[in-house]
Parts: structure tokens; C-alpha cells; sequence
């Protein structure tokens, strides 16, 4: 439970929920917000301070180590580290040339680098709920969310960055007449021309929708995910704060969550890998 | 639940890990792994070359040996006929020296028969003289009856 006593559950867990906020205050000077009400007077242009740095951390872990281990890899006999990271690019590696057909050297580090991020990004939410934000508080810093895939900023950033690279290469592969045939001519065709006009609305709207519905799904499914996970380690949390029982029976709670969450932030990395190459896929295959 | 800029942030982190994963990541290990499978390709390959060239050396040997154990039995009957050969031509040799020391000796034999039997017809025409001298007590003309003891003597 957080620091004052004095909080009751709900605002403890919107305390919880509410994210580190650095933006243009309502006197026009910016700075960090201290309350809900703060936050959206912010608007658009606020930043979750607590989001991009956790996940500029994460992914710069991950990449520091994984580029530390490339600098000096060798061929020969692996050592324990190199065996680990080749274990990882490999695993990817079968999973690509299982679901990308085409020909390509982005799609296979894309893949590694979202499952290893993401995989870091939502490990963060098995480091005990309270921890990180209680010692940052006492340090002033208002409010903390240290796991940035419960954050649909960050997960609707990388499914964007995807979709982006996504419509980059079906333009690349396909040429601008290509993509937009691909999003005029399906799924109803026809040979007569007249008919092929008058169908054409329909089929960019059907087609239309398939196409943003895939960023949307994309991202909304990690967030919901570990939205989801992160609300009832704070729901289990919230039981250390009674009696001695429910304590006791909180910690159990929460180590087995914990042990099925490990499964969740695994599986849920791996989806958002296997679902950016298949879109991918589809980018670059030709109907 | 606030959309705001934090989603372009992460969106140029994004591409920005992307790049520097494609560029000091993948392409470094997966180098280095494609690298590992043609070292390990080529060994394999090297091996079976290897045991290849086991089995066809070992064929050779026993090509070899054949080979050797034919030319062998046939440098040995070669040289056993050879031999029978050389003790056949002295064999024959052998009979042929003999036969010439045999015929030389017979000739010996019949000049010295001769000779001995001329010196006797000799010595017997001169014992008959001698004979007949004392007989007849009186000188023989050897002059007048030497064509007469000369064919006494070719009569011996």
C-alpha cells in the first residue's frame, strides 16, 4: 500500500493508473503535473515522462547487451552470453522465415527488437507494484507507471511505427497503383468495368477499415493485456493494507499471478512479433 | 489514458531501436551464424570426402596387393621355368661335353691301338728276319726281300 494511510482504495488506485505528466501547465509555463486535473488541462501536448523513460530504458538495455555480444561474436565456439543471444536470433529467425514469405533484412531485426522490447517493457510488471513508485516519491516525483505497455501511447506508438512500415512497403513492393488496387479491387471484383466502378467505394471502405483496424488491434491488444495484469497486481496490493490473513493471502495472490504473468508478458511479446510479420507479409506479397 | 505526443516519442524510439537492431544486432549474429553453419557444412563435407577417399584408398591397397601377388606368383613360375630351363640346357650341355670326351677318348684309344699295332708289325717283321736269319744261318738281303716282309707285314 502507498506511503499515507490516509488514501482510500480508489484514489490509490488512480494514483496508480495516472502517469508521470510533463507538459504546458494552464499559466503557460511546463512542467510536471501534480494532479489529475492538471493532466488534462495539458492536452496533447503533455509527455509520460514515467513511460518513455521505462521504455527508452528497456529497449536500451536490451539493445546494449545484445549489441555488446554482436561487437565480439565469433563464429567458433560460443560463450555462455553468445549462446543465450544466438538462442534468441534464432528463435526469431525460425519464426520469420515460418511466417514471412518474402524477401527482406528489416523484417527479422523489426521482429527481434519488438519481442525483446516488449518482452522487457512488460517485465517491468513483475517488479512489485509499489517499489519503484514509493522510493521515487519520496524522492518528489508525484506519480510513477513503470511498466510502458500499460500506456496505449507506447503501444499505439510501435503498432504506428509498424503500420507506417507497414504502407511504406506495400508502396515500395507494389507501386502506388499496386496498393491502391490491392485496396479498391477486393473483395468484390468484377471483369465489367462499369461494375469495377461502382464497386470501387465499397471495396476501399471494407478495405479501409481492415487496414486502421490492424494498428488498432494491434496495439490495443499488449495494453488491454497488461493493463489488465498490472490492475490486479494493484487490486492484490490493495489487500496488504487490512488484516494479517488477507495479507498473507495477498502475497500468495500475488506470487501466483506473478507466475502466470510471466507466461502473459511472454506470450503477449510473442503476439505482437508474430502479428507485425504477418503484416509485414502481407506488405510485401502480391495478391 | 491520455493520447498525446508520448506516442510519437516512442514511435521514433521505435524506429530509431529498429535501425540500430538491424544495424548492431541482427547483422553481426546472424553473419556470424550463417557463418558457423558453412564452417560446419564444410566439415561435414570435408568428412565425407574424407571416408571417400578412406574407401577408395582402401580399394587401391587391395587393387594393390592383388595386383602384387599376381606378379609375384608369375615372377616365381617364371623363374621356375627359367630354372628348369637352365638345368635342361645343362643337362644337355653335360651329355654333349661327355660324348665329346668319350669320342676323343675312343679316338685315343684306336690312333694309340694303331700306333701299337704298327710298332708290332714292325717288330714282328723284325723278329721274323731275325728268325728267318737264324734259320736260314745266313745274311738276308733286307734290300731283296723287303718288299716281301712288307707284305708280311701288312698281312699282321
Amino acid at each position: 500500500m502507498a506511503s499515507s494511510g490516509t488514501l482510500t482504495s480508489g484514489e490509490y488506485i488512480r494514483h496508480h493508473l495516472t502517469n508521470l505528466t510533463f507538459g504546458p501547465k494552464a499559466d503557460g509555463s511546463w512542467g510536471i503535473a501534480h494532479s489529475a486535473e492538471e493532466i488534462s488541462e495539458m492536452g496533447f501536448w503533455a509527455v509520460h515522462i514515467d513511460s518513455l523513460f521505462w521504455s527508452f530504458a528497456m529497449g536500451a538495455l536490451f539493445l546494449l547487451f545484445f549489441s555488446r555480444i554482436a561487437k565480439r561474436v565469433t563464429a567458433g565456439v560460443p560463450e555462455n552470453a553468445q549462446g543465450f543471444v544466438e538462442m534468441v536470433v534464432e528463435f526469431i529467425d525460425d519464426n520469420v522465415r515460418s511466417s514471412f514469405s518474402g524477401k527482406s533484412d528489416i523484417v527479422a531485426p523489426l521482429a527481434l527488437t519488438i519481442f525483446c522490447w516488449i518482452f522487457m517493457m512488460n517485465f517491468m510488471d513483475l517488479i512489485p507494484v509499489d517499489l519503484i513508485p514509493l522510493i521515487l516519491e519520496k524522492a518528489g516525483v508525484p506519480y510513477q507507471k513503470v511498466v510502458p505497455s500499460t500506456d496505449p501511447n507506447v503501444t499505439f506508438g510501435m503498432s504506428l511505427g509498424v503500420f507506417f512500415l507497414m504502407i511504406y512497403y506495400s508502396i515500395a513492393k507494389k507501386g502506388l497503383g499496386g496498393f491502391s488496387a490491392e485496396l479498391t479491387m477486393h473483395p468484390f471484383e468484377s471483369k465489367n468495368i462499369v461494375l469495377k466502378i461502382l464497386l470501387l467505394p465499397i471495396n476501399f471502405f471494407l478495405e479501409a477499415v481492415g487496414l486502421l483496424a490492424k494498428p488498432v488491434s494491434h496495439s490495443l491488444r499488449l495494453f488491454g493485456n497488461m493493463y489488465a495484469g498490472e490492475m490486479i497486481f494493484i487490486l492484490i496490493s490493495l489487500m496488504f493494507g487490512s488484516s494479517i490473513i488477507l495479507s498473507v493471502s495477498g502475497g500468495a495472490l500475488q506470487f501466483i499471478w506473478a507466475v502466470f504473468h510471466i507466461l502473459v508478458i511472454t506470450l503477449q511479446a510473442f503476439i505482437f512479433m508474430v502479428l507485425t510479420v504477418v503484416y509485414m507479409d502481407m506488405a510485401h506479397s502480391h495478391h | 489514458m491520455n493520447i498525446n505526443v508520448t506516442l510519437f516519442w516512442q514511435m521514433l524510439f521505435f524506429l530509431a531501436f529498429v535501425w540500430f537492431s538491424k544495424k548492431f544486432v541482427w547483422g553481426p549474429m546472424i553473419g556470424a551464424l550463417n557463418e558457423r553453419k558453412t564452417t560446419i557444412a564444410d566439415g561435414l563435407a570435408a568428412a565425407d570426402k574424407g571416408q571417400q577417399a578412406e574407401a577408395e584408398g582402401v580399394k587401391q591397397v587391395e587393387q594393390f596387393v592383388a595386383q602384387a601377388k599376381t606378379q609375384a606368383s608369375e615372377i616365381v613360375s617364371n623363374a621356375e621355368k627359367q630354372g628348369g630351363d637352365i638345368i635342361d640346357e645343362m643337362r644337355e650341355q653335360a651329355r654333349a661335353e661327355s660324348e665329346r670326351i668319350l669320342a676323343a677318348a675312343r679316338e685315343e684309344i684306336e690312333t694309340e691301338t694303331n700306333k701299337a699295332k704298327d710298332s708290332l708289325r714292325g717288330q714282328v717283321s723284325a723278329l721274323a728276319v731275325a728268325g728267318a736269319q737264324q734259320i736260314l744261318k745266313r745274311e738276308v738281303d733286307e734290300k731283296a726281300h723287303s718288299d716281301l716282309l712288307d707284305q708280311l707285314a701288312a698281312k699282321l
